[in-house]
């Protein structure tokens, strides 16, 4: 904010990044995560480019195929690609599990810190009110919510945004009352600031790295969460493709064809795993209290 | 001298840090009789914390390693195999620690703690454990022993869970206590308490005991022989009265000549200066006594009439208020421009709540704090923002004070360009002028705070705090948590800048030998009324009231002829300013013992 | 304590009194009419008219919302639109199936869960620390639909150990074998939670003062572990466990689904599908009255298990 000479601001960046890199480096898996990730991220991004089929393009004489030269993963019941429609399945995941928390932890982190920050009856009304919503099973919350709303992209992001805002509002509590504790605030306040520019200058980058470490875990969450609804029937309508969705049509003729809903299966748990590595890996490089003895 | 219970040789305890082996202690050697007190003494990071884990073999064995020997009755403990070494821990060899409130498990009763180290070490039954572990903690004197032998700990005062530390620690009645800084988490007055039980428990069981401290007062007045260690080396050791009078080592002298002593300020009118001793040659100068800065005409630059400060504790289903801690209770006084004024007192007494009062950092209930002549504590929030820039605060914590993530320039500029005082270049150089004036280099101000020291980071805060050229500065134990060395640095800081500026401090301390140092005036406070408040040299020469004659007979000073003073057992608590809801407190009556000097008498 | 408790209490049911009117107004403030939502665009006015007043929507909004709490208090939630049944009998007679369901993959959960995060605390940066970890991150990665989807190829439709379709009562070993490959999937990845729950509280709790103070006074490893370390670390397993009973009773629903198994995730699915409102409705009271119930349970856990509650 202040003393924003060129030089300065340039070696505040690189100090983030050399601080983001150590994070990394303290535990390699978090770079596997990353890897992965992006790797996920690259596949889905260029689907429409580099898949080989159409992915709801039916062909009612290849149907049930197993894997070949043509299709890299067999067939699905209507004939189409599994593989062309795995992938175009993942940019579907992406969108809704990254919009979803990303929503989520905006709104969940400006709950909690301002929570955090003013305390008391407040505080504990908000908190009150979060702890019902967390409580509450997110699975069941998201199935209301998209029940009523209807299952539409827009919808289906908003209802997985609301069942983890609770989550982001404790992440962001937490550590906003450690931070408040300390001296320098308390010295902010006496040096004349404002409560905002306490917590917007002074608390947010603070406990940015926690919330940041957060989002990859629960964007895992989210498109988990994103699947289970499309597995129950409350996914995006067919054709389109979706991880959930395919599952559960491969589900319906388990008994002759259960690779059907195994190779979803396998993606969704290869981003969820890839995601959680990632920001595990992360949390435990920042946690203050394992700092010690390390 | 009778044979010696443990031997210590060469004793080198390293750390790998970055996969490098760095030593922390080197080549410490000493022995101790039973019966004999030796201390270890020296500054954070002088390896003396490390030297009592390694006796006890509590160095993570992961990334720590001790070599040398560590003899005890001709067994070498460093070579003992782990199952061996248990055995010894708890049984041969205690130890107490420096934090009471977190060195207990709070999910274990306080009788079942003592007892199971009887039941290890002794093979005891429960029942006969629990009736020896009763046994000892009326030893060291806990009041109702047995009704709250099956308490928790979270219902014990720090001073009670000493106790009960110290009860676990000798109940195989062990050869050697080590004491690990075991007062400096304590109130003075409890601390006294918790020493004299330490020397009686001593002569009655006769066990050794090694104290660690970094407080040379505490030295004085327990030690026969003392180890000064200087980053890891013992620079010198000897009999304690030696140390004190004919210190050797330069360090020891600088350390000897930091260390405030009660009672030297007698014929001195105004704060004095710390002298300045280099830590390698040894030589010292002599400090002069600071010239008048008290503006003596015109009004008082704060005056604060009938404060009090309430904080309702709220309980039920409904958040009914049933109590209230009174922690500020009817407090007036005030403070000219240029005068230190020195709030002392116990923890829970309302010092530190009388200041965030004054700043408004916390709301006050009733009173008045005149301030430039308006009234901070009914300002409107935009008038107070401005107001704030007349008075500043200073914290205890240098670390906790600093925001990690932000160069100290930018924070020291920040509230120059936040209240529009310059813009970004000339702030610039003002910053590099402040940080001149706290003795540090502008080239520093792009660093991060966790690139500094302890004592540099108060001198930032103080550079913050000057920002807005205050004229009042609220210091809220702001020399407590530094070493001594560096505390006297800081001080003679603090005091030149009032010289130069004309500050007025309102200097709040437990430290009544640093307080008599730096103040002209000083108020003590109990249960957050003030009990006695006058000028320095008739407080302390001539204190009136019962409480601040306590205060001062428990202060440890650094003179070994005190070794031998008894106080007597006591174990009072320090009160707690934690009263019903329909409380009214008393009106009190002052008496004036000589001018300017009112204690309270009713 | 019993003040603690009092207040819990008083917490619980307002929050189960402020949850009911949620539901009462998101279900009546939501776009577009229930009746017509039920029946379909095809159906007539009068149709619609007909289940309007058949479900008391065309009384003022008040009066609705009166017979809605007094209903809830006397249990009485209505019938169900598809099969006429009050929905507290529905839900009664598949909630056994559910809380049976859990309890065991709770069960399952805290006994392979506890001790292996404590194993991985106590090794901490060594190769048993690392696999626990990747085997218990890699657990919750899994969607409990894919595991349990993964379960069922493997043990019954490959190896045949278990019926592919569970539920089946009466005997013993039908009992067992319809719960088995359920409970273990669920259990397993409540396992990986309190793995991993359990593994940061243990290194939180082995680096406190009062551990140390175990050591110095010798008592031996094992005892400081279990004894000493392990009774605090339960008091935030304990919070978070009470946490994740969410996402517990979430995945019950996937594996009821995938096991075809009755329980209260198959009946809230059926609803959904056939737009039945009022069981929807009742459904969610009944989970709202199992996550306040929770609640409290770990309420009165947490107040067991730590001794500084009851000064409050």
């Amino acid at each position: 904010m202040t003393m924003a000479s060129p030089g300065l601001r340039q070696s505040a960046w690189t100090r983030m990044l050399g601080a983001t890199i150590r994070a990394f480096n303290t535990n390699k898996t978090s770079w596997a995560g990353l890897l992965i990730f992006l790797a996920i991220l690259l596949l889905a991004i260029l689907a429409p480019w580099i898949s080989p089929h159409d992915p709801i393009e039916q062909d009612i004489f290849s149907k049930l195929q197993g894997p070949s030269a043509t299709y890299w993963l067999g067939t699905d019941y209507y004939g189409r690609d599994i593989f062309s429609r795995l992938l175009h399945g993942a940019r579907y995941s992406l969108i809704i599990g990254i919009a979803a928390t990303f929503f989520a932890m905006v709104l969940g982190s400006l709950i909690g810190m301002v929570a955090g920050y003013y305390g008391g009856r407040f505080d504990l009304l908000v908190m009150q009110v979060m702890d019902i919503l967390l409580a509450f099973p997110s699975l069941i919350l998201g199935l209301i919510i998209v029940a009523m709303l209807g299952p539409s992209l827009t919808n289906i992001i908003i209802a997985i945004a609301l069942t983890s805002v609770p989550s982001f509002a404790r992440i962001a509590r937490a550590p906003t009352i450690a931070v408040k504790e300390r001296e320098f605030v308390e010295a902010g306040r006496s040096l004349g600031f404002s409560d905002a520019r306490i917590m917007f200058v002074h608390i947010l980058p603070n406990i940015a790295a926690e919330i940041l470490v957060m989002f990859s875990l629960w964007t895992a969450s989210a498109i988990r969460t994103e699947a289970s609804l499309a597995f129950i029937g409350l996914g995006l309508k067919p054709p389109t493709p979706t991880w959930g969705g395919m599952i559960r049509e491969g589900f319906e003729n388990i008994l002759e064809s259960y690779w059907l809903a195994m190779m979803p299966g396998i993606a969704i748990l290869i981003v969820v795993f890839a995601l959680n590595l990632l920001g595990d890996g992360l949390r435990d490089a920042i946690d203050p209290k394992l700092k010690g003895e390390q | 001298m009778t044979a010696s219970v443990l031997k210590v040789e060469n004793l080198t305890t390293s750390f790998r840090v970055n996969g490098v082996w760095r030593p922390v202690v080197r080549n410490l050697s000493f022995e101790i009789a039973p019966r004999e007190t030796v201390a270890i003494v020296g500054e954070s990071g002088s390896g003396k914390s490390v030297t009592a884990l390694s006796i006890m073999r509590l160095v993570p064995e992961v990334n720590g390693r001790i070599e040398g020997r560590i003899l005890l009755d001709d067994r070498n403990l460093v070579a003992l195999p782990e199952s061996d070494m248990r055995a010894v821990r708890g049984n041969d060899i205690s130890m107490i620690f420096q934090e009471p409130m977190t060195s207990l498990n709070p999910v274990l009763t306080i009788g079942f703690q003592i007892a199971e180290t009887l039941r290890y070490h002794r093979g005891l039954d429960t029942k006969a454990a629990n009736a020896e572990a009763l046994r000892i903690l009326e030893t060291v004197r806990i009041p109702a022993a047995t009704s709250r032998f099956s308490e928790y700990p979270h219902r014990f005062s720090g001073g009670m869970r000493q106790r009960v530390m110290i009860a676990m620690a000798l109940a195989c009645r062990p050869k050697v206590l080590i004491a690990d800084e075991p007062t400096t988490a304590l109130d003075v007055t409890v601390q006294a308490q918790i020493l004299e039980l330490i020397k009686m428990l001593q002569d009655e069981f006769g066990m050794a005991v090694i104290f660690i401290t970094h407080d040379m007062g505490v030295v004085a007045e327990v030690a026969d022989r003392t180890i000064v260690m200087f980053k890891g080396d013992a620079v010198e050791q000897g009999a304690t009265a030696d140390i004190f009078h004919t210190p050797k080592h330069p360090y020891t002298r600088a350390l000897l000549a930091a260390v405030p002593k009660l009672g030297t300020m007698a014929g001195h009118v105004r704060p004095m200066r710390f002298p300045v001793v280099d830590v390698q040659t040894g030589a010292s100068d002599v400090p002069a006594m600071m010239p008048d800065t008290v503006a003596a005409e015109g009004q008082p630059l704060l005056e604060v009439k009938r404060l009090v400060t309430r904080f309702d504790v709220r309980s039920g289903l409904m958040g009914r208020v049933t109590g209230r801690v009174h922690a500020v209770e009817d407090v007036s006084f005030t403070l000219r421009a240029g005068e230190t004024l020195a709030l002392v007192g116990e923890s829970g007494c309302g010092k530190s709540t009388t200041g965030r009062s004054i700043l408004r950092l916390v709301p006050p209930t009733s009173g008045q704090v005149m301030f430039e002549d308006r009234d901070v504590a009914s300002l409107p929030k935009e008038e107070l923002r401005l107001m704030r820039r007349r008075m500043q605060m200073i914290f205890q914590d240098p670390y906790a004070s600093l925001n990690p993530r932000k160069t100290v320039g930018s924070a020291i500029a920040e509230p120059i360009i936040i209240h529009g005082l310059a813009d970004k270049r000339e702030a610039e150089s003002r910053v590099a002028e402040l940080m001149r004036k706290v003795g540090l280099l502008p080239e520093m101000a792009d660093r991060l705070p966790h690139e500094f020291s302890g004592g540099q980071r108060q001198r930032l805060c103080i550079a913050r705090a000057l920002a807005l050229s205050p004229r009042l500065i609220v210091a809220d134990e702001a020399v407590s948590a530094l070493d001594v060395s560096i505390k006297a640095q800081v001080i003679n800081l603090m005091l030149d800048l009032q010289q130069e500026l004309g500050l007025a401090y309102l200097f709040i301390s437990h430290d009544m030998a640093v307080v008599e140092r730096v103040s002209h005036r000083v108020a003590v406070m109990h249960l957050g009324e003030i009990v006695e408040i006058g000028p320095r040299a008739a407080i302390f020469d001539d204190p009136q009231h019962p409480y601040t004659r306590k205060l001062m007979a428990a202060v440890p000073t650094p003179d070994p002829v005190r070794r031998g003073i008894r106080r007597g057992l006591s174990n009072d608590e320090i009160p707690s300013p934690f009263r019903k809801a329909d409380y009214i407190p008393p009106q009190r009556q002052y008496r004036e013992v000589s001018s300017g000097h009112l204690v309270q008498v009713a | 304590m019993t003040a603690f408790l009092v207040r819990r209490l008083g917490f619980a049911l307002i929050t189960l009194f402020a949850v009911l009117t949620i539901i009462f107004l998101i279900v009546r403030i939501l776009p577009g009419d229930p009746a017509q939502v039920i029946l379909g665009d095809q159906a007539d006015a009068a149709t619609v008219a007909a289940l309007r007043t058949r479900l008391g929507l065309d009384q003022p909004l008040l009066v609705q919302y009166a017979t809605f709490l007094a209903g809830a208090v006397r249990g009485d939630w209505g019938a169900s639109l598809v099969t006429g049944r009050p929905v507290v009998q529905e839900v009664l007679s598949v909630l056994p199936w559910t809380v049976e369901l859990t309890v065991y993959a709770l069960l399952i959960g805290a006994v392979t869960g506890i001790p292996l995060g404590v194993w991985a605390a106590v090794n901490r940066n060594r190769a048993t620390d690392y696999i626990v970890r990747m085997v218990s991150l890699l657990g919750l990665s899994f969607p409990a639909f894919v595991s349990g989807i993964l379960l069922l190829i493997g043990f019954a439709i490959q190896l045949r150990w278990f019926p592919v379709i569970s539920g089946q009562r009466g005997t013993w070993n039908a009992w067992l074998q319809s719960l088995a490959l359920p409970a273990i999937n669920l259990g397993l990845i409540m396992a990986a939670y309190i793995t991993r729950v359990t593994r940061s509280a243990m290194l939180e709790v082995l680096s406190e003062d009062y551990v140390r103070t175990a050591r110095a006074k010798g008592v031996p490893w094992p005892a400081v572990v279990w004894r000493h370390a392990l009774r605090n670390a339960l008091i935030p397993i304990i919070t978070i466990v009470g946490l994740y009973l969410g996402v517990l009773i979430g995945n019950s629903v996937l594996t009821e689904i995938v096991f075809n198994r009755p329980g209260l995730g198959k009946l809230i699915v059926g609803a959904l599908n056939q737009r039945d409102y009022t069981m929807l409705q009742g459904m969610m009271v009944i989970y709202t009255l199992l996550v306040v119930l929770i609640n409290l349970a770990t309420d009165i856990v947490y107040g067991i298990a730590d001794p500084r509650v009851k000064l409050q």
